[in-house]
Formats: C-alpha cells, structure tokens, sequence
C-alpha cells in the first residue's frame, strides 16, 4: 500500500515537513509516520490543523499549522471605527464574545477617560460570568466527547440553553452579540433579567453536582486524564499560557484578581489552583471556576442597583494619540487589547494577545511521549476556540 | 427426571415435512431454518437500531428519532432505504477486491454464530456438542473484516483503527475463551443446549449463581470482554471518532459501512444470548421455589425468557456507551493482560478446586 502522504513528505530522506524539529531518527527500524488531525476533524473544534508524527501510536511531536480560518480582523480593524470594531471582536473567539466586546470598549475607556456608571458594571460582570459558564458547560461536554462520552455534550447544552436564552434577550443575538459600548452597554437590562438568572443559578448548582457524578469521578476519566499532558509551573511561564492551563501548574494569576478591572474586587470570589499540571487538574480548575462564577452571581443578584446603565455616549470616538492596551480574563485565559491611536477615528493598529494561541504553543511540549489518544484529551483540557488563535 | 427425558428433541415442523416429503426432508428443513434464521437477523438488526437510539435519546434527554412512524418506529427502514441509495465510493489506491470483501466477512461471522442459539427448547437450528468451540473459531472472522477493512481503506487513520482493533479482540478473545472454558468444565458440556440444560431447575442453579461467590465475578468480567470484543463504548477503540475520525470504516459509505453497523448490532445481541445461555439460565424461566410463582412464570414459553434476559443484556451493554467514556488503548491492553487473564486463569483453577471438593455442579 502506498500512501501519498509518504511521497509528499519525502520519508527516506533527511527532509520532514515544515515545523517539525525534532531530528529525522537514526533507528532504522523506526516506524514514524504523519497523520493530519484537523481541520476537518472532530476533535479541532473549530478549524485547526496539527500534524502529528506518530511512532506507532506514540506521538513524537506535534506541529499545528494555522491559517486555515484566518480572516484578518486585525487588518480589516483598521479600516473601521471604533464602535464598527467592537462587532469584529464577537468573531475573536465566539465562546467569549462579551469579554472580547468588554475588553476592547476597556481600551477605549481608558484612551477617552469614560466612565462607567454602577449598574453598567453589575451588568458587564453579570454577563460576562454567564458567559463564563456557558463557554465551560460546552467545554465540559466536549470534553466528555473527546474522550468518548456523547451523553455530557448534550447534558452541558441543557443549562448553556438557558445563558443563551438571557443573551438573546438582552442583545439580540446568541453567539456574535455586540452588545458592550464605550461607558456602559449597548441598552439596558430587561426586566426579566434577573429572575432569570436566579432560576439559573437554582438549576445549576443541582447540574453541577450531577456533572460530577456523570464525568468527574468516572475511573475511566480519572485514568485517561490523570498524568496526561503534564506542564510545570516554568513550562506554562516561558510558553505564555493563561486561564486555566496556568493555574493548572500552580501558579495564581487570575487578572480578575490580580488586576481588577470593572467591579470584580468587590466581590468575594477564590481563585482555584491545582499542583499537578495534568489534565485532570485543568477540569477540575474548570469545574470549580463554574462553581465560583455562580457565587459571583448570587452576590451581584442581591446588589442589582437602579441608576444608568451608560454613562453619556459619544457619536464618533476620536481616540488622542498613544497606545491603550486593557486585558480582561476570559474562559480561556487572558485576552489582551492594544490599540495604537494616530488621533483619527479609526485605530492605526490593532493587535489581540488571544490566550488560545499561547496555550496551543505548549501543546506539543505537553502530547510528546503520548498516545494519539491523550493528544485529544490535552487539546480538550486547554479547551481551544480557534478563531482566535488565527485571527 | 433428566432433561432430556424432560424435554424431548422434537418440533413440529420439522416433523411434518419429514412425513410429507421423506425423501428430501433433510434439504427442506435446513432451507427452512436457514430462511427464518436471516428473517431474524434482519429484522434483529433493525430493532436494535431502534432500541439503541431511543436509548440513548432517552439517556441523553431527547427523543431519538419520532417523525417515521408512530414514535420513529420506521425510523430503521427509512434508514435502510437511505443507505441502499448512497453511493458507495472508494478511495484512492484503495485494494477493491478486499475492500468490498471486508464488510461481508463480520456480517458472516454473526450469521453463523446465531445458527447455534438456543432460543427455546426446540429453537436451534444445530447444535454441534462442540458448540463454544465453533463460537471461539467462527467469531475471529470478524476481526478479519475489520483488519482487512482498515487495511483497504488506503486510510492512515482506518489503519490505525484496524490494528487497533485487531489487538483488542484477539486480546479479550482469550478471556472470552477462559470463560466460556470455565462454564464448558462446570457444565461437562460443549454444546450450548447442553449448557442451558445443566442450567435447569431454580433461579439459583443458573451459573451466576450456582458457582459460589465466583460466578457472579466471572458474569461481570464475561461482559467485560464482550463489550470489548464487541468494539463497544467504553472499548469502542477501532471507530475512536475523536481520535480517529472513524477508524476502520472511515472511507465506507452506503452498504458497506451499513454491513459493518449491521454486524456489529447483531453481534452485540449474538453477544448477550451467549451470556443469557452461559450464566443465565437461557430460556429457563427464573423459579424461585414458591409453587404459586413458579407455575405462572412457567407459562411463559422458553423464548420468551431468553429474548427477555438477552435485551436486558443488551440494554445494559447501551447503558454502557451512553455513559462511559473511552480507555486509551494502552489501558485496555493492560487490563486484558495484567487484570482480565490473570483473574482468569485464577478462576478456572478454583472451578476446578471446586468441582473437586463438590460445591459447584
């Protein structure tokens, strides 16, 4: 049998295909070949192409090859004003479409020296922690998936169904929601908001629990996930990794605690980290975040506030020269806005730091040595969104 | 009173084209079992189609299908017809004789094995007295399809998915095997008839229960191995679809991958019977001693019971995919070689101890 791939990739002589690093091996005997995973896999959720090289089942190392859902939103930024650009960013990364609405309306905040009144905050961290709840419940389900488990992913879309449901309501839209402005929000909270979320956290505090005996403490899990794609606390640093990868390894650093933005030190919410640096302590972080996200919204419910939820809207932003740059904590790590202003009304340059593409950088240090297996668990661990790796 | 005397071998039909037509009656009656054996299968393969669906919908919080027929009770025909239709493409390089060769080799396998169920007393279309024998050989065609399958595909990843599952069923064909020895050497018979029969009398004289302490052990590592020699969740390696897109029936579409579902569903009921018949009593209805009980439970036919225990196992092996999420493969292989085999060899020593001492049989 032959295999183009074979040919392609010029196997008997000293060249592997691009990004691959590690030196052709000396063992004659050496059976190493190239599969691709992605982009149409199920697996890269979203489109993303890693080219493993497999020794048997065994990875030897494994090269994401990015480009394939590139649509330029950091070129097409400067082509569009300030308030233009925010629905740009919903493309960002879809699973966190307010953070990245939030924190690009942050940087403009801070070039501008806008406020934002009391109830526009309550709503922006309401929100944007509904949205960290349902961004996890998919990543849960999916992590359930990969791992072989079908029934999680359904189980996670029940109460994602009800945050969407909010979102629609208050936004309009369900995933691509445009809906934070400069000094408050795009319009203010419905009336059913609130009784909303309160029947939400009453239902999902039961699911949670019923998530830990579905998934969590299944022996199958516990042995595809304990071990698997260890990082240690100086591997997470020197690759740049956020969320929960970082905290996965021990280190706490959470920029809603660390450097508070919006209201969130008025709450009183932990930070979890775990030792291990493998994938069961990147679930379990997650996992406990849901749980902290709702203390969140239990203590944001009670202290609601009447009052303005946008302090007075400008038309058209003219940003004074400089450079801004606002970093929010999405579900997925740290999302870093810099905007470089030549005093116009649209941005000189926009540039995104996505945690997605720094958490990739160490996927190949983590799967190495591994099965092909465990390549799909430490991609499901880091709970990638694609989109914005490749902006 | 012996089973034998008890149950005579005897049917009806059999009986009456022996007296009509004597001198071709030995064509005739295999024709006739061979066709009501295929009406069977087929219509086996499409209800558990269905029951694995509304399973798993149920399972899932939904429906499953509902829109064909009342409560989507169609659904497996309107199935067939959209997989009769598709068309069958082959990939590139692909070998095409084994390529269509593949798919029709584990629909054989799980044929042949049903040609010696015992579904009721008078319900079994042979049964040789090396009955667990024939099961042992006549099941290994089937990780032949799917080996050769992957192999054709021209498919790295159907290969891999191949090789893959052509370890893990050759590997808990070996438990199956101890297993199975371990019942053949209590019941002092091969053929499966014999097996139900050694099986007669009170819910307790079933194997589960009848070997002290370790027949209810050895059930459960029986539908270990069988979910794994199955290719079933939480086993189901060969078809990882998140690791391997599908494995080995990745480039099969329409028919062919249809006989690889088809076999595999039958294959999973083929799988239950044989627990049914080996630990549970097969079509013996589950006495517990109390006359009144018994006599009603007694009116039930024979196939009655062993199709009642067999789905049973069969929904247990869906509760299993449903809820489970998949072992690696190195897992799996560890626990055939260092768990499941070790443990068996131990049970099959203490049968043996225990036959001796006159505490099982």
């Amino acid at each position: 049998m032959t295999t183009q791939s074979a040919e392609k990739y010029r196997l008997d002589g000293d060249t592997l295909p691009e990004g691959f690093r590690l030196p052709v091996s000396d063992n004659e005997d050496a059976d190493e070949f190239f599969v691709n995973i992605g982009p149409q896999h199920p697996s890269t959720h979203g489109v993303l192409r890693i080219v493993v090289r497999l020794s048997g089942e065994t990875v030897v190392e494994a090269v994401p090859h990015l480009g394939y859902i590139h649509r330029g939103i950091e070129k097409m930024a400067e082509n569009q004003t300030y308030i233009q650009n925010i629905h740009l960013t919903d493309r960002l990364d879809y699973l966190s479409a307010f953070f990245n609405n939030l924190c690009f309306c942050m940087a403009v905040e801070q070039a501008m020296e806008i406020g934002v009144p009391e109830r526009g905050e309550y709503i922006r961290v309401m929100i944007c922690e509904l949205q960290r709840l349902q961004s996890h419940l998919l990543w849960w389900g999916v992590m359930g998936m990969d791992l072989g488990a079908f029934t999680p992913f359904l189980y996670g879309f029940r109460e994602r169904e009800m945050i969407t449901d909010i979102f629609e309501e208050m936004s309009g839209g369900r995933l691509t929601v445009n809906f934070f402005r400069p000094g408050g929000s795009a319009f203010d909270a419905t009336e059913n908001f609130i009784p909303r979320i309160k029947k939400f956290i009453k239902a999902m505090y039961k699911s949670l629990d019923e998530y830990n005996t579905l998934l969590s403490g299944n022996v199958i899990f516990l042995e595809r996930t304990r071990g698997v794609g260890i990082l240690t606390r100086e591997e997470v640093l020197a690759y740049g990794c956020s969320g929960a990868v970082l905290r996965g390894s021990d280190v706490c650093y959470d920029v809603r605690k660390n450097d508070p933005y919006s209201i969130y030190d008025q709450f009183d919410f932990d930070i979890p980290t775990k030792t291990e640096g493998d994938s069961l302590a990147r679930y379990q972080i997650k996992m406990e975040e849901m749980a902290q996200s709702l203390r969140i919204l239990e203590q944001a419910v009670k202290k609601f506030p009447e009052g303005p939820y946008r302090s007075q809207p400008k038309a058209i932003y003219k940003l004074p020269k400089g450079s801004y740059y606002s970093q929010v904590e999405t579900p997925r790590g740290i999302l870093g806005t810099y905007i470089v202003s030549d005093g116009g009304t649209k941005p000189y340059r926009v540039k995104y730091r996505s945690p997605n593409f720094s958490n990739l950088s160490a996927l190949n240090h983590a799967a190495q040595g591994l099965k092909l297996a465990d390549l799909v668990t430490i991609m499901s661990s880091m709970d990638f969104v694609i989109p914005d790796m490749d902006k | 009173m012996s089973a034998e005397t008890l149950y005579p071998l005897h049917n009806g039909i059999g009986n009456m084209v022996r007296s009509l037509f004597p001198e071709s009656a030995f064509i005739i009656n295999p024709i006739i079992g061979l066709i009501s054996l295929v009406v069977l299968v087929s219509s086996l393969a499409a209800v558990l189609i269905l029951l694995e669906r509304k399973v798993a919908g149920h399972m899932q919080l939904r429906h499953g299908p509902m829109r064909v027929g009342y409560h989507g009770i169609l659904q497996p025909l309107a199935d067939g017809v959209k997989l009769i239709f598709k068309e069958i493409m082959q990939p590139k390089g692909a070998d095409t004789f084994i390529f269509y060769l593949a798919p029709v080799l584990p629909l054989t396998a799980t044929f042949l094995v049903m040609t010696i169920m015992p579904f009721d007393h008078h319900l079994q279309l042979a049964d040789p007295s090396g009955g667990v024998l024939y099961i042992i050989g006549v099941s290994g065609l089937s990780v032949l399809g799917i080996l050769l399958g992957g192999w054709a595909s021209n498919n790295k990843l159907s290969l891999l998915g191949a090789m893959r599952s052509g370890a893990q069923m050759i590997s808990f064909e070996v438990s199956l095997a101890l297993i199975m020895l371990l019942i053949v050497m209590l019941s002092g018979s091969a053929s499966l008839r014999g097996i139900v029969l050694s099986q007669q009398g009170l819910i307790f004289d079933w194997w589960i229960f009848k070997f002290p302490f370790l027949g209810i052990l050895s059930f459960f590592m029986y539908l270990i191995a069988s979910t794994a020699e199955l290719n079933r969740t939480p086993f189901d390696l060969a078809e990882a679809e998140s690791e391997l897109s599908a494995g080995y029936h990745t480039e099969y579409s329409g028919m062919g991958f249809a006989m690889f579902f088809f076999a595999e569903f039958v294959n999973m009921f083929v799988s239950a019977g044989l627990a049914t018949t080996l630990f549970l009593g097969g079509f013996h209805p589950p006495l517990i001693g109390i006359s009144i009980i018994d006599g009603l439970l007694n009116l039930l036919p024979g196939f009655v019971w062993f199709f009642g225990k067999t789905f049973f196992i069969v929904f247990v092996y869906m509760w299993f995919r449903w809820t489970f999420p998949r072992v690696r493969i190195d897992q799996l292989m560890s626990l055939e070689w260092k768990m499941l085999l070790p443990l068996n060899l131990l049970l099959l020593t203490l049968g043996a101890v225990f036959m001796m001492l006159g505490w099982a049989g």
